[in-house]
């Protein structure tokens, strides 16, 4: 049996795995500063770019809850936090960009407030979760 | 378990009974229009296409419905020629690019509702030569023409008005075949052509031809540069084919057609979608010269759609009601004036063919109907003329109506675009005396 400790030393997560997590991040913020350049520009080619930056955040970011999820499932018991929080936090990300993209379906300035406040919220659970991500894992946290 | 199916009980008999309290009376000069509304995903429901088996569309008592051409390639406008020939447009146009990921989705959505044939681009010509009805001849009167829509004659000449060109056929009483290629009138507003079908309409004299053009886009997602010369009705100079805006902020006119005594032009106009299954009401109405009728900014005269911006309040104030709601969604794709040839009942007023929504849990449209007219301007409730498209669940369509035309002959010429049909509605026979009313007036018998 390993012996764990909270002072392990942090690991950094698989080439893979952030290789997913780098996405959600500049994809999201590519789309909020998008729409803050449609509201201000009336450019619907904006609001055009805003949906595609948060597909592309979704397809790929789903790759990352999904890898999350496993991390959180094979963290040994009483060292679950830091996995579901990480969990957790690109979950509810995930969601309300999901969210956001049907938002952004709609046509014209009818994404107008609620996307843009969106594509904020979903910027900033993208940055707390990349955050949490790069900080890398304990041993007792991941497998 | 008996409470809680009690319940649901309950609850669907206060939610179908709220729907039938939510269908807002839309016919008329004053429809309902209930507040906007949008949900993260359109309400949307797309019939399937069936077969029509052994049942057709169902017509009023003392009507018969054929079908006197099939297995077209998607025919949409009907023309009927001086010497009873009638000339069928099938095409399909359109094929603008997706901008968006949503785009990608609904053309996909949307193409279960329609027929997988590929458009025709081709006028076919049905000829009936003893006039029993029955159309023996057909034939290829053109084709290699680019999603030809809109059809008129005048100046002895055929006018076609393709997705990108307005074209000209030099035509001689009884040609079953164009002498060559057509003649370039002007050419049509065609980059991106959301909207592709062009409608089309002669004044009666032969000087100017009408020519309907489309919106770019649902409510301006493409953008207000896409726009410019877009959702308005072209008079068209039929010598030089110099242009003039006539009217514009119609976001659909995809039909048009000349009043019989009072030369007004009419249109039929599809509205905006996705602000509800009641929101927008499809409308006919008289097309005044130099007119706006709101699209994008307004609907309705002064209803602001919020969607488009920037707004533009000088135009909303400018904006014309149209005069008679249709309802929303129906999709109104033909229009013809009817004459004493169709029976008392429907001499005077206007046909008009839905092709049906896809914005409505509950399919509107779907049917040919009478709008009756007095005094030269509608009066009254529609009236169902040609329905059984829908089947009764709602799930299905044999087929969706387009154009339709009124043969001289005594007869109501409608395209379907689905089942690839042209049919022919006609009087069954002369109106006995007895069913008529002390007053004259028809029997509803």
């Amino acid at each position: 049996m390993v012996v764990l400790s909270a002072s392990d030393p942090l690991r950094p997560v698989h080439p893979l795995h952030a290789i997913l997590l780098a996405f959600p991040l500049p994809l999201f913020l590519g789309a909020l500063v998008s729409d803050l350049a449609y509201r201000a520009t009336f450019h619907v080619q904006w609001a055009n770019f805003s949906a595609w930056l948060i597909t592309g955040g979704l397809l790929v970011g789903a790759f990352a809850v999904l890898w999350a999820l496993i991390n959180l499932f094979r963290s040994h018991s009483g060292h679950r936090k830091r996995p579901a929080v990480y969990f957790i936090v690109l979950l509810v990300m995930w969601v309300l960009s999901f969210i956001n993209a049907l938002v952004h379906a709609k046509d014209a300035w009818a994404t107008m407030p609620e996307g843009l406040y969106l594509s904020a919220t979903t910027v900033l659970l993208a940055l707390v979760a990349a955050w949490i991500g790069y900080a890398g894992f304990r041993t007792g946290e991941v497998e | 378990m008996m409470r809680s199916l009690l319940l649901i009980g309950a609850a669907a008999v206060a939610l179908s009974a709220w729907d039938a309290q939510a269908d807002p009376a839309q016919h008329g000069p004053d429809p309902d229009l209930p507040e906007p509304q949008r949900g993260l995903l359109p309400t949307m429901k797309i019939p399937r296409p069936a077969g029509w088996g052994d049942e057709r569309p169902i017509v009023p008592q003392g009507y018969r419905i054929e079908a006197i051409a099939t297995d077209l390639m998607i025919p949409r406008q009907t023309l009927v020629l001086p010497n009873g020939d009638i000339l069928v447009a099938e095409g399909s146009g359109g094929g603008a690019p997706a901008l968006r990921p949503k785009d990608i989705i609904a053309n996909f959505i949307k193409a279960l509702g329609k027929s997988p044939v590929k458009g025709g681009n081709r006028l076919t010509l049905l000829r009936d030569a003893d006039g029993d009805g029955t159309y023996e001849a057909q034939g290829v009167f053109a084709d290699n023409l680019n999603a030809p829509y809109g059809l008129a004659f005048a100046n002895d000449a055929i006018y076609v008005a393709n997705q990108d060109a307005l074209v000209r056929f030099d035509y001689a009483d009884g040609q079953t075949q164009a002498s060559g290629p057509p003649e370039l009138v002007t050419e049509l507003p065609s980059a991106i052509n959301h909207h592709w079908t062009k409608a089309l309409t002669a004044s009666p004299d032969g000087r100017f031809l009408y020519v309907g053009i489309g919106s770019n886009s649902n409510i301006t997602e493409r953008g207000m540069d896409a726009e410019v010369d877009r959702a308005v009705v072209w008079q068209v100079d039929a010598e030089t084919g110099r242009h003039k805006r006539f009217a514009t902020g119609l976001r659909n006119p995809t039909a048009l057609a000349i009043q019989p005594g009072t030369d007004q032009l009419w249109a039929v106009v599809n509205e905006r979608d996705e602000i509800g299954p009641d929101l927008v009401p499809d409308y006919l109405t008289s097309v005044q010269e130099g007119g706006f009728y709101g699209w994008p900014y307004s609907y309705w005269g002064q209803n602001v759609d919020p969607r488009a911006q920037p707004q533009d309040p000088a135009k909303v104030e400018a904006a014309i009601r149209p005069d008679y709601g249709l309802g929303s969604h129906v999709a109104a794709l033909g229009l013809a004036f009817s004459s004493p040839v169709m029976g008392a009942e429907f001499a005077e007023g206007v046909f008009v063919g839905e092709h049906g929504s896809w914005n409505r849990s509950d399919p509107s449209g779907y049917k040919v109907i009478f709008v009756p007219f007095q005094d030269g301007k509608p009066a009254g409730e529609p009236v169902d003329f040609v329905t059984g498209f829908l089947t009764a669940d709602g799930d299905n369509t044999r087929g969706r109506p387009v154009g339709v035309t009124v043969d001289p002959r005594g007869a109501l010429i409608v395209a379907d675009d689905l089942a690839n049909t042209v049919w022919r509605v006609s009087v069954d026979r002369p109106q006995p005396a007895a069913a008529l009313e002390p007053d004259g007036s028809q029997s509803l018998q």
